[in-house]
């Protein structure tokens, strides 16, 4: 008797195939869509028209609603390409190394965005661009890796390597997470504090919460849907030469 | 042949061939010589300001230093065969890689140590951070090392693999830098600097301890 329930079981073996994968992702790419349109839309409205504006910081505190779910993004993705490099050095399974790949760019992206509109809010409340605070340049150090990974799986010519060895970079870089993380608390300079995950009670007011983590989630179907789509291709490339792949063209 | 002999085998044929081929050992401590002294042309011979920036140039130098000298740690190895010999001794690989980080380590972190607290006073670092600055080194580069030997694993199978390594490592080195260069700053300032040393231990043991397991993975892959 295993603990993980049996179906959750069946569904992960399946999910392993690339066919199943292929068109689960089909199915799920419309629902994703409708629901990640919803969330955005509300998560916007509530962000730039219902939550009140800040005492101290005026209206360009409003940044907030890109800015720290693109900043969660970034992290969260390379955590999920950690998790999926272990897994495909563990069992070996074709999908992981997919997912891992399409998510380099992507939290490439949403750590440059985090980037840029960090140094955008940085110049009206710091009066400079930038500055070498401990969270602005792990942020940076994150950008090298996510480069690193995509420079590294470019330079390997057969991809089969190329995904073996981005599995270990990815896995030895979520080393840098933690560190990232904590160090808000160990050099504590110029960066506000964390106002959201504090144990005991959010320094932030309710209503401007809400949409903050509306549009969280609303970023994190925005990866999920944008994961799927370069993953799909993905598939057919390295599944080009199988009988499924043929068919599918076939049909079209 | 025994664990402990192979692993002693290992570490006396690198430095064997280390030694041969004395340029290479130099290298790298030329490079490290030739970084530092080209701050104060850079930046000015204002003796304060190089006193300020003393740590983090050298720190700097030594971490490019290392990073330069890594491509040594597998690339002649990979090149004549020997390195498939080493993944089919029947011995673990993880060990084995162990043995060749600390011979490079000692071919090119020891000198360092040897070279770097004489460019310290000559960019005027107070007299009484050298020994932080000496410690740090002692327990920062065997760091530089073991992280770099995961860099130059996954890029030993490919041709250009220069620029990519500097990708892979130089943000890994990132905390030792901080660390070692703050634990020297805050010693030339006369404060204490035991929170950045057992930081730094602890960096030294976890990666001991760690980085052999992903490079002898990478090995196996680059290598097929």
């Amino acid at each position: 008797m295993s603990i993980v329930p049996e179906f959750i079981v069946r569904f992960y073996h399946k999910t392993a195939s690339p066919p199943y994968f292929y068109s689960l992702s089909n199915k799920l790419l419309p629902w994703l869509t409708a629901i990640f349109l919803i969330l955005l839309g509300y998560g916007l409205y509530g962000g730039l028209y219902l939550a009140p504006t800040d005492y101290q910081q005026g209206d360009s505190y409003r940044i907030i609603y890109v800015h720290v779910p693109a900043a969660w993004m970034s992290l969260f993705i390379y955590v999920v390409m950690a998790i999926a490099g272990g897994i495909s050095l563990i069992w070996r399974m074709k999908i992981a190394d997919v997912v891992l790949i399409s998510s380099a760019p992507i939290g490439a992206s949403f750590t440059f965005i985090a980037l840029v509109t960090g140094s955008l809010w940085g110049k009206p409340m710091w009066g400079t661009w930038w500055v070498w605070d401990a969270r602005l340049t792990s942020e940076l150090i994150l950008l090298f890796l996510y480069l690193g990974v995509i420079s590294l799986y470019g330079a390997i010519e057969d991809k089969r390597t190329a995904s073996k060895a981005v599995a270990i970079l990815a896995l030895v870089g979520v080393v840098n997470i933690p560190i990232i993380h904590y160090s808000v608390q160990w050099w504590n300079t110029l960066h506000q504090g964390p106002t959201v995950t504090k144990m005991d009670k959010p320094s932030i007011h309710l209503d401007m919460l809400i949409p903050l983590l509306v549009m969280a989630t609303a970023f994190k179907l925005y990866y999920a849907i944008a994961m799927l789509q370069v993953a799909k291709v993905e598939i057919l490339m390295r599944e080009q030469n199988t009988q499924w792949v043929k068919k599918l063209l076939e049909d079209k | 042949m025994s664990l402990m002999s192979a692993f002693f085998a290992v570490i006396r044929r690198d430095l064997i061939l280390a030694f041969r081929r004395r340029a290479e050992i130099a290298n790298p401590l030329f490079f490290f010589v030739l970084v530092v002294s080209l701050f104060p042309l850079g930046v000015g011979a204002n003796p304060k300001l190089l006193q300020i920036m003393a740590p983090g140039v050298i720190w700097v130098s030594a971490l490019l230093a290392v990073m330069l000298s890594l491509d040594s740690l597998f690339r002649s190895d990979f090149d004549d065969g020997s390195l498939e010999q080493l993944l089919l001794s029947p011995h673990p690989l993880t060990i084995l890689v162990m043995a060749k980080i600390i011979a490079h380590w000692l071919v090119t972190g020891v000198p360092l140590l040897v070279v770097a607290p004489l460019l310290a006073i000559f960019l005027g670092l107070p007299e009484q951070a050298l020994g932080t600055l000496f410690l740090t080194l002692v327990l920062a580069t065997p760091v530089l090392s073991l992280i770099g030997s995961i860099g130059v694993s996954l890029t030993v199978g490919l041709r250009r693999g220069g620029m990519i390594i500097s990708l892979l490592v130089l943000p890994l080195y990132v905390p030792v830098l901080i660390f070692a260069s703050n634990a020297v700053e805050m010693a030339g300032n006369g404060l204490s600097v035991d929170p950045q040393i057992n930081i730094l231990i602890a960096i030294f043991f976890m990666s001991a301890v760690l980085a052999p397991l992903p490079a002898a993975a990478a090995l196996k892959m680059s290598v097929n």
